[in-house]
């Protein structure tokens, strides 16, 4: 056992100068505190977003001309696969949750830590060598993998890039994500704070919990399907390859059983946090906590029955047109009644535009337009026009990065002062805001004209009609990147040399994190709190006078 | 633009603008709102808020109305949809096959070519296979897309139109040269097209013969 004197000079030490077991590096990828492995998450989230944004980069700097203007064909196949991989199994899905839910969600709860601390760091390792496998299969002999991040038989099984390296890279990421989901489940039912019930949760939570079982449920079934071709392969038995007597198709439907509820895992824990920040910002209360609470389960379960609508071409039964279209115009229900109840909830408030708010609007009407051309698409007969057009993947981006890319953006300005207890300049944050605004839209709304003119997607040359589309989204990214340049060495220098927050709510939010110190104790909590109201109460409106702050 | 040379091309296109008719009013209504409530409601104009819980009225209203406007899009896709996937029985059948990277039409008369010339004002199925990998027909000025899967065979049928020459592009990646697996489409009158094909079954013939002489 510890000894008094030491546990008494880590009381009310910051989980930053903590002293644990370890020291150096190795109090860092051996700790189990919530908070380090949510800052060991972000770190290694970054350097493959980095490498994200580059291959997004050259991907679309090669599509400034038609014919060749950087690389030959085959690389620019290997681009947009590594661009789709990295993006999606190392930045988009574990993203939030692994980020922020980890240091938030036991802190929201009023819980000390996670319900299975040991698993969290067993998870992040598998998400590190999931990531180290991916960059290992770009530096093997083979090369990386071109057959786009969807994998698809036969052509996966024909190519002789390391396309089984990647496979499983993406197997290993698939259980550290479970894992991420059984511990927050788990967390949720197990560890609320005494009088937290259920409708008293803040929303954030709400949406890991929903995305934690999707997690759970649908993971599984690409790890299961991997294993299947590994079975093809080594024991010939005919599953998916045509040419041992499988079914391509089946490929294409276990993959989207998995693949389309993980678009579910990307956005509705960046729903959450845009339920978080826009009450904060707005000083008051949420506008429909149930409403918005029930729509995220309720994206989940539709969410999980729409996957072959990526498939509308491939030549299924009407049936099966039919229903997956129905489900499809379903699911954009709940996403709706999120954004009205959001909307609903400026009117009336106290308004203020900083960062996290700029982020958070953003998002609403960048994933507006993400949901618009969602309900396109999910119109059969437009969507057998649209379907593999750059239309696909404007709106994907619309989603996944209007929605999903923002709502992470909207996080970091939010919390990482709370987490490091210093302020980024605010200011240059608005200007990086705008920049990047203005870019997102220059590069990927282009994609919408050019789709619905015919302009296949995964094209490295494109006939000259095109080119003036292409034009126009390549300076997009220019612009897009520059602002992101800005508002990422505006937070890492704010939190080098940023002013020190010492100042425990410093939003003026409701939930338990604006209640304890800045940056949190390890223990997160002295005292474990009493939970009597429900989130986003705001008092203070509902007496006669102005809070003092306000008047001042 | 984009050309119109299909039959499919009406209701696609109208059910397409509908949809978009229906997403640029909502658009503009919540981005409208939200701008006009964070300028109402700035912090300067209205320093304290009002708490509102919740209004089931209104709830209730922003689920019904969006729940109709997607049924309806629904079922003008799905009808549609219909209409796409029932050829006419005496439809005029063009085998077509993708392989790495290009296409092959070949005509009841035993003819292939490796661009589509259609007959104009004419019902037409296309039998669509694979040699290797998934490919996917795709004539956007006919608003056609199907896959080629192989060991399948998939169909799509369309009436032409409109004289002209369109692109064909292959839509589903299938390696290095996916981006040139590109054709034309040629909707010639139906003279034309039936000339062409009697001098190119000659062509063949005289071809065969001439290898048999040999």
């Amino acid at each position: 056992m510890d000894n008094d004197a030491a546990t008494a000079a880590n009381d009310h030490v910051s989980f930053l100068k903590y002293k644990g077991k370890y020291k150096g590096i190795r109090s860092w990828i051996l700790s189990t505190d919530h908070k380090r492995i949510g800052i060991l998450y972000l770190m290694a989230l970054l350097c493959f977003f980095a490498l994200g944004v580059t291959f997004g980069f050259l991907i679309r700097l090669e599509l400034l001309t038609p014919g060749k203007t950087i690389v030959e064909p085959q690389v620019y196949n290997e681009f947009f696969t590594l661009h789709g991989v990295i993006m999606i199994f190392l930045f988009v899905i574990p993203g939030l949750p692994a980020v922020f839910g980890n240091f938030f969600l036991p802190i929201m709860l009023g819980a000390k830590d996670v319900a299975f601390p040991r698993l969290n760091l067993l998870s992040w390792w598998l998400y590190v060598t999931g990531g180290v496998l991916i960059i290992a299969s770009i530096l093997m002999p083979g090369g990386p993998a071109d057959t786009g991040w969807t994998f698809y038989i036969p052509y996966s099984v024909r190519t002789t890039t390391n396309v089984i390296i990647t496979g499983s890279a993406a197997f290993l990421l698939g259980f550290s994500s479970i894992l991420t989901g059984l511990n927050f489940i788990t967390t949720i039912h197990r560890l609320r704070a005494p009088g937290m019930g259920w409708f008293k949760m803040p929303l954030f939570a709400w949406s890991l919990y929903a995305t934690a079982w999707i997690q759970v449920l649908a993971t599984p079934i690409i790890g299961i399907t991997l294993l299947l071709i590994i079975v093809e392969r080594v024991f010939g038995v005919g599953l998916f390859d045509p040419a041992l007597g499988g079914d391509p198709i089946l490929f294409q439907h276990l993959f989207w059983i998995y693949s389309h509820p993980a678009v579910y895992i990307m956005i509705v824990p960046a729903m959450g946090v845009i339920s978080e920040i826009i009450p904060v910002f707005a000083r008051r209360t949420i506008f429909g906590y149930k409403f918005i609470a029930f729509s995220s389960i309720g994206i989940a379960l539709f969410g999980s029955l729409v996957w072959a609508h990526h498939m509308f071409a491939v030549g299924m039964s009407d049936t099966g047109q039919f229903i997956f279209s129905f489900l499809t115009f379903m699911v954009a229900i709940p996403s709706a009644i999120k954004v009205f109840n959001w909307t609903a909830t400026l009117y009336k408030g106290s308004i203020s535009l900083d960062p996290p708010m700029l982020f958070a609007l953003a998002f609403i009407f960048l994933f507006s337009i993400g949901g618009f051309t969602g309900l396109i698409q999910g119109a059969l007969s437009v969507d057998i026009h649209l379907t593999d057009t750059s239309f696909i993947v404007g709106h994907f981006h619309y989603v996944m990065f209007g929605g999903t890319g923002m709502g992470i953006f909207a996080a970091l300005h939010y919390w990482l002062p709370k987490m490091f207890g210093r302020m980024y300049n605010l200011k240059r944050a608005k200007v990086a805001f705008w920049i990047i605004f203005v870019g997102f839209n220059t590069l990927y709304f282009p994609m919408f004209v050019m789709g619905w003119l015919g302009m296949p997607r995964r094209y490295y040359d494109y006939l000259p009609e095109y080119t003036i589309y292409h034009q126009i989204s390549t300076v997009g990214s220019w612009i897009l990147i520059t602002g992101m340049i800005i508002m990422f060495t505006n937070l890492i220098q704010g939190l080098r040399k940023g002013k020190v927050v010492t100042e425990r709510n410093i939003w003026g939010g409701e939930t338990l994190e604006w209640t304890i110190e800045t940056p949190p104790t390890h223990d997160n909590f002295d005292k474990i709190p009493m939970i009597s109201t429900p989130p986003y109460e705001y008092k203070q409106n509902e007496t006669e006078e102005l809070p003092e702050e306000i008047i001042h | 633009m984009i050309a119109q040379a299909s039959n499919l091309v009406h209701t696609v296109d109208q059910t397409f603008y509908f949809i978009v008719g229906v997403s640029v009013f909502f658009l503009v209504l919540i981005t409208g709102c939200m701008i006009y409530f964070v300028i109402r409601y700035s912090r300067k104009r209205n320093p304290k808020a009002t708490n509102i819980h919740g209004n089931i009225p209104l709830e209730i209203t922003w689920t019904v109305i969006p729940t109709i406007l997607a049924l309806i899009m629904f079922w003008f896709g799905w009808t549609d949809y219909k209409l796409e996937s029932t050829p006419p029985a005496d439809a005029y059948n063009i085998d077509v096959t993708g392989q790495m990277w290009h296409w092959t039409f070949k005509y009841p008369n035993g003819v292939e070519m490796d661009s589509l010339f259609l007959p104009l004002d004419k019902d037409i199925k296309v039998n669509i296979r694979s040699k290797d990998v998934n490919h996917s027909f795709f004539v956007p000025a006919f608003r056609v897309k199907k896959d080629a899967i192989p060991g399948r065979t998939n169909t799509a049928w369309f009436r032409t139109e409109k004289e002209g020459v369109y692109n064909l592009f292959c839509a589903e990646y299938c390696g290095m040269k996916h981006s040139y697996m590109i054709t034309k489409v040629v909707v010639i009158p139906v003279n034309d097209f039936n000339a062409l094909l009697n001098r190119k079954l000659n062509e063949m013939n005289s071809a065969a013969s001439k290898d048999t002489t040999k």
